[in-house]
């Protein structure tokens, strides 16, 4: 049980004051931060994991042949075979308009209408996503057919130029992990000392409880429950605040829609596991608190 | 029901505060422990009350040793062994009730049926309207009645008291003395140290141990190897 039952004329052998003063306040801390760094691993790991995912099989097909005409033919005639071939689950040609509107945020034609941006020799893409599988081997057949339906194409795996970026997303998910498990150390750390210190404030009580027979369980009981009562208040309260943080974050958030923002979410497992934080972090305290009171009275006769 | 068999007791690296103590304490008898300031008895006292193991020696008591008895069989032992402290050690932020009905408390005895035993008590020791005060609002006599109380609530099998009448006028002192007799004629086995000779007096059949610098005095040997009590 997580915070032991002590029957109520047992509990008054503690003096009705709090034991721990700061105890919560410095919980309450720990666990806002703790569950902000959670969160912020949890969003990360899956920005990365769906940026690499989304990378892992694609390719880009740049048609530059000089002719306009003959280009969009290669680009129609590539995404048509493509499509056919097992190794491929989806061939889409990126249309010119689309392509003009990505470059007119840089050119400043918001239509792609810009007469510079017109004049440019805007080369025809093809997006292909492949099947799971050898991937090596799928880039090489594709490569097969790209010489064969427009030679001088090239192909670019998007893995060439975003990996670094997924990897440099993974490391952040590592690095608010390695947080978190901190964190969860230095809570550890507090409870152990309010233990320690609660067991020098009631030294007295404590000998005399012994010297009438009392078990160290029984006194363990005792101590145990109000350390956990006092982390709990602390962590409800750092929970309450974490959360209000994530939902402001989150309402700001979901109005982001553009780049690679739009990847980092919580995702309902992601939601569930910070929700679980709070319990287990109430559990943890408990059995540090108990382990440290029973080996500290171990030393006692 | 107590033997000690050449014990000794040091604290460190110090010579011995208590050096071949040697006696064998027959169930249901009455003994007063004796000796000048310092001589030991407080020492002598705690290895009785389970509160010091002895630096070398024998102690038996209950028919089992407790020198290399494990530390968690203690506690059951201790709810069979009453204590009087010299300085009460009543627990401040309890009630005088509360006070007396720990060793009960902590024994797992009910509310129900504790509520008769402390109600009793308190009234014997005349503080049944002081029930709820706390200790810090309790004269040092009161004080003593309660933590006298505290140890025999639970009708131990070993009674120890040191100095249990030092804080209380003469009458109190024998009414004490007098719950004492009655809890050993009930055979529980007392022990009591004090420098009050008068005391010593009123007690028929009360056996004395005196302890001079660390060593038990037992000229005739009584002490170690006591007759059969028919």
């Amino acid at each position: 049980m997580i915070i032991p039952r002590v029957p109520i004329q047992h509990r008054r052998l503690l003096p009705d004051r709090r034991l721990s003063g700061p105890t919560p306040w410095v919980i309450a801390i720990l666990m806002m931060l703790t569950l902000l760094a959670a969160a912020a691993g949890i969003g990360l790991a899956r920005s990365a994991n769906a940026i690499g995912d989304a990378i892992a099989g694609r390719v880009t097909v740049q048609i530059v042949t000089p002719n306009p005409v003959t280009r969009a033919e290669q680009a129609l005639a590539l995404r048509r075979a493509a499509a056919t071939e097992p190794y491929v689950r989806a061939a889409r040609a990126v249309e010119p308009a689309e392509l003009l509107a990505t470059l007119g945020q840089w050119f400043g034609g918001e239509n792609g209408d810009d007469p510079v941006l017109k004049s440019l020799p805007l080369p025809a893409l093809v997006d292909v996503d492949f099947v799971g599988g050898e991937r090596a081997r799928q880039l090489e057949q594709l490569r097969a057919l790209v010489a064969e339906i427009a030679p001088g194409a090239r192909i670019i795996p998007h893995a060439e130029w975003l990996g670094p970026v997924a990897r440099l997303i993974r490391s952040l998910a590592w690095v608010a992990g390695a947080l978190v498990v901190l964190m969860v150390l230095a809570s550890a750390a507090v409870v152990i000392m309010t233990a320690r210190a609660a067991l020098g404030t009631h030294y007295a009580t404590i000998e005399m409880l012994h010297l009438i027979g009392a078990t160290d369980r029984q006194i363990a009981r005792l101590f145990q429950r109000r350390i956990a009562i006092d982390t709990a208040y602390g962590i409800a309260l750092g929970t309450a605040v974490a959360a209000a943080i994530l939902l402001l974050i989150g309402w700001q958030w979901a109005r982001v829609t553009a780049g690679l923002a739009a990847t980092a979410s919580l995702g309902a497992t992601g939601w569930a596991l910070l929700l679980a934080l709070p319990l287990l972090a109430i559990a943890l305290a408990a059995l540090t608190a108990r382990q440290t009171l029973l080996a500290a009275l171990k030393k006692i006769l | 029901m107590v033997e000690f068999d050449s014990v000794g007791l040091r604290y460190g690296p110090d010579a011995e505060i208590l050096s071949d103590i040697s006696f064998n304490l027959q169930p249901g008898s009455f003994y007063f422990l004796t000796g000048p300031s310092g001589a030991g008895k407080t020492s002598l006292l705690k290895m009785l009350y389970l509160a010091q193991r002895p630096s070398r020696g024998i102690v038996r008591l209950f028919g089992e040793d407790l020198v290399s008895m494990p530390r968690h069989r203690l506690p059951g032992f201790r709810r069979r062994i009453g204590v009087v402290f010299q300085d009460f050690r009543l627990i401040p932020h309890l009630s005088a009730r509360d006070n007396i009905a720990l060793p009960l408390r902590i024994a797992g005895v009910s509310e129900e049926d504790l509520a008769g035993p402390v109600g009793e008590m308190l009234s014997w020791i005349g503080l049944s309207e002081r029930a709820e005060a706390r200790p810090a609002t309790l004269s040092g006599g009161e004080q003593q009645r309660v933590a006298i109380a505290r140890a025999v609530i639970a009708r131990p099998q070993l009674l120890v008291a040191d100095e249990p009448t030092g804080n209380v006028d003469p009458d109190m002192a024998m009414r004490l003395l007098g719950l004492f007799e009655a809890l050993n004629r009930l055979g529980t086995t007392v022990v009591v140290a004090t420098h009050d000779i008068h005391l010593i007096s009123r007690i028929d059949n009360a056996q004395m141990m005196r302890l001079e610098k660390g060593r038990l005095a037992d000229p005739t040997g009584a002490l170690r190897y006591p007759p059969n009590r028919a």
